[in-house]
């Protein structure tokens, strides 16, 4: 059985090719990072994972935990315990952090057929997660990413993934936009998340993430497919060398 | 999915119905059947002939074929009422199992659960209820406790007969007979609706409310409500309606009227969840109502919070004339149309009085192919020295083939005057929706969190267990609106 194993897979958006014939596949219990230059199809690949409206599958498959997920509504593979980190999250005014968090939990444990938490322990979990985050209380009465800043709202991406505990992290460049102290705190959050029965896929232009994040593989994808395949070191590399000389 | 409108039962009970059509007898009729005074009498003449002469407004931005009022019964009473409301252990058990049905036990323990049926709702607050059934009030709970506070609430008819002094002062004195259209039609038909007197310096002990229920077929429900509050009083008083589900449109003209003497404050909220039609557009309420309060007292209060999620067409502006000095008004309103439904609601503040101040909060929630119009009038008199106004309206699509339409009005005669208007438009984007779904949040679930949030400004206005029951409202009102 494998955990994630993308196949031959196609997308297109708005009528043109994103992706052509990608593969991947994740083992339980590993990192795997995936770079590339810009408009190389790294973001497509992180919604399509998610079932986000507008990416077409023209071709391939998507199987997580032996299942097909290409054509699933994204609450139904969010169900299934995959979690997308965004790179722009987006403000929902006037509902609340925690109210927008219990909706999320509440759902997932429904899906899973578990007893939905008391509102004491949710909060309890909640608090303990914000904390370790150093993330301010108050923030979770604040509307949803409303008015928060950069590095607020990919804090509170981490938060949601330490709660709702998925199976498969993808991090759509979380790394971007955040001071060394905002990415350590998102790197220790991630590492934390890292465990035997997950896999963590990261999405990132830089290298610099993968200082504090080791990754077991690192992927090279551009023009919609994966060019080059290799271990941590390959992170430096392209760190020294850039693009060009895979990709040209 | 289409959500099933829960209170669109019918309850089957012999009424007394008079034929359609409408003429001098059938207003001489209704104040026979009530055994009205001569003077109240007169009073429908003249509202009536005054009717004869007026037609129908046509200024508001919603599409209905012209109305039949030959169509119409104006009055229809279940029989076993008798002459007028009874104690509660001679009520027709018909009658109270219908409001039981709807959640409104008449029995003096619960509160009015209201408009959506909540079958978990633990211990409630006491509230006191009048319930109007088609053109009759059949009961009114807690009299005795209120009346102990010195607190009258009973219906309309009753108060005719047993404080006639206090109806005959203030009916008609803040909306005239000749107001408009259907609160000329109101004035001459009106059959039953609440009453409300606060001592001065009384603070009303619980909640009132009155639950307005149509239920048989071609008729209209034309009720008035008249609350007063004297000096240094406070009442806070809550109205739910609902309908059965019909393929024909049935009208609604209600009129209500507020007076608020020195220091005085009421609050009065609405959930409307009048039968808004099927999904293609066939029946629903016409709700065209005029509410109106006046802030006669220094540094009295009036204010409107309503969540209008039913009827066909709503046409209501509920409003606030600001006489005393520094006397506030505040207008909170969330209306959600889905489907065919067509609202044009907003509210008028006329400022008279100086240093009057008065705030607008109005949120519309359009989905499917509904039209939502906000009209507003914020009028300050040269008399107004330092009158204030804040008027914030907001506008929410979802989907692509609603409509969202904002009518501001300001007239402002004194220069020293402040009136400040901000708008908004939003829609529920993709983009959010695919955030809550992400999380494992269905899309229904996720439009109505975010409409709920979008209301939060107005809900917190209501009652608690107003405010729950709103966004349980919402809830239901907006199934089938996404996907």
């Amino acid at each position: 059985m494998s955990f994630l194993e993308v196949r031959d897979l196609h997308v297109t958006v708005a009528e043109k090719e994103i992706l052509k014939g990608l593969n991947l596949r994740i083992e339980s219990g590993e990192v795997h990072a995936i770079m590339g230059p810009n408009g190389s199809g790294k973001s497509t690949l992180a919604s399509v994972l998610a079932g986000r409206p507008g990416f077409q599958i023209t071709g391939g498959s998507i199987s997580f935990l032996d299942q097909d997920i290409a054509h699933l509504e994204p609450d139904e593979i969010a169900h299934l315990g995959i979690f997308l980190a965004f790179q722009y999250p987006v403000e929902i005014p006037g509902v609340s952090n925690m109210e927008f968090l219990k909706a999320s939990v509440d759902s997932l444990h429904a899906a899973r057929g578990e007893q939905p938490l008391s509102t004491v322990e949710f909060m309890k979990a909640v608090r303990t997660v914000a904390t370790d985050l150093d993330l301010n209380p108050e923030f979770l009465k604040r509307g949803v990413n409303e008015g928060f800043s950069g590095g607020e709202k990919k804090r509170n991406e981490i938060l949601q993934l330490l709660l709702l505990q998925p199976r498969l992290a993808v991090l759509d460049e979380t790394d971007s936009g955040l001071d060394i102290d905002a990415l350590q705190v998102v790197a220790a959050g991630v590492n934390r998340f890292s465990a035997p029965g997950n896999a963590v896929l990261l999405i990132t232009h830089y290298q610099r993430l993968l200082n504090y994040i080791v990754p077991d593989a690192v992927h090279v994808l551009s023009q919609g497919q994966i060019v080059r395949s290799g271990g941590k070191e390959l992170a430096l590399e392209l760190e020294e060398k850039g693009y060009g000389w895979i990709t040209e | 999915m289409q959500s099933e409108y829960s209170a669109g039962f019918t309850t089957d009970v012999e009424s007394e119905t008079l034929p359609p059509g409408l003429d001098e007898s059938v207003v001489r009729f209704i104040s026979q059947k009530k055994e009205e005074p001569e003077w109240l009498r007169d009073w429908r003449l003249e509202a009536y002939a005054g009717w004869r002469q007026m037609t129908p407004p046509e200024w508001a931005h919603v599409h209905f074929p012209p109305i039949n009022f030959e169509a119409i019964s104006y009055y229809s009473a279940p029989k076993s009422q008798g002459d007028g409301p009874k104690s509660l252990d001679e009520v027709d058990p018909e009658l109270l199992e219908t409001y039981e049905k709807l959640g409104i036990p008449l029995h003096e323990q619960e509160m009015l659960a209201g408009v959506v049926k909540d079958p978990d709702s633990v211990a409630r607050p006491r509230v006191a209820v009048d319930a109007v059934f088609d053109s009759v009030s059949i009961a009114t709970t807690f009299k005795d406790k209120l009346a102990e506070a010195g607190v009258i609430f009973c219906s309309i008819s009753e108060a005719v007969h047993e404080h006639p002094e206090l109806v005959q002062k203030y009916l008609g004195s803040v909306v005239p007979r000749r107001d408009n259209y259907y609160a000329a039609l109101n004035s001459a038909v009106f059959s039953d609706g609440s009453f409300v007197y606060i001592p001065k310096g009384v603070r009303c002990p619980m909640e009132l409310s009155t639950y307005f229920r149509i239920n048989a077929r071609n008729t209209g429900q034309f009720e008035r409500t008249l609350i007063i509050a004297e000096e240094g009083s406070y009442v806070s008083y809550l109205e739910g309606c609902t309908a059965p589900m019909r393929d024909e449109n049935q009208l609604h003209a209600a009129v209500v009227e507020l007076v608020a003497m020195d220091d005085a404050e009421i609050k009065y909220s609405t959930v409307q969840n009048w039968y808004p039609g099927d999904k293609d557009g066939k029946g629903g309420i016409y709700n065209f109502v005029t509410k109106r309060g006046a802030c006669i007292g220094k540094r009295s209060k009036i204010s409107w919070t309503q969540v209008e999620t039913g009827s066909a067409i709503t046409w209501k502006y509920p409003s606030v004339v600001l006489r005393g000095e520094s006397s506030v008004g505040e207008f909170y309103s969330v209306a959600l149309t889905n489907n065919y439904q067509q609202a044009d609601t907003g509210t008028k503040m006329i400022h008279m009085g100086p240093d009057t101040r008065s705030t607008i909060i109005s949120k519309g929630i359009s989905a499917g192919k509904s039209q939502n119009s906000y009209r507003g009038l914020v009028r300050t008199t040269p008399s107004a020295h330092g009158a204030r106004n804040y008027t914030q309206c907001d506008s929410l699509l979802i989907g692509g083939a609603s409509g969202a339409h904002t009518f501001p009005y300001i007239e402002s005669s004194n220069p020293s005057a402040i009136v400040e208007h901000e708008a908004t438009t939003s829609k529920v984007s993709d983009e959010q929706l695919f955030l809550c779904q992400q999380r494992g949040i269905d899309a229904e679930k996720a439009v109505s969190m975010i409409v709920n949030g979008f209301c939060k400004e107005v809900f917190r206005e209501l009652p608690m267990e107003f405010a729950v029951e709103a966004a349980k409202l919402l809830e239901v009102s907006l199934e089938g609106a996404v996907g």
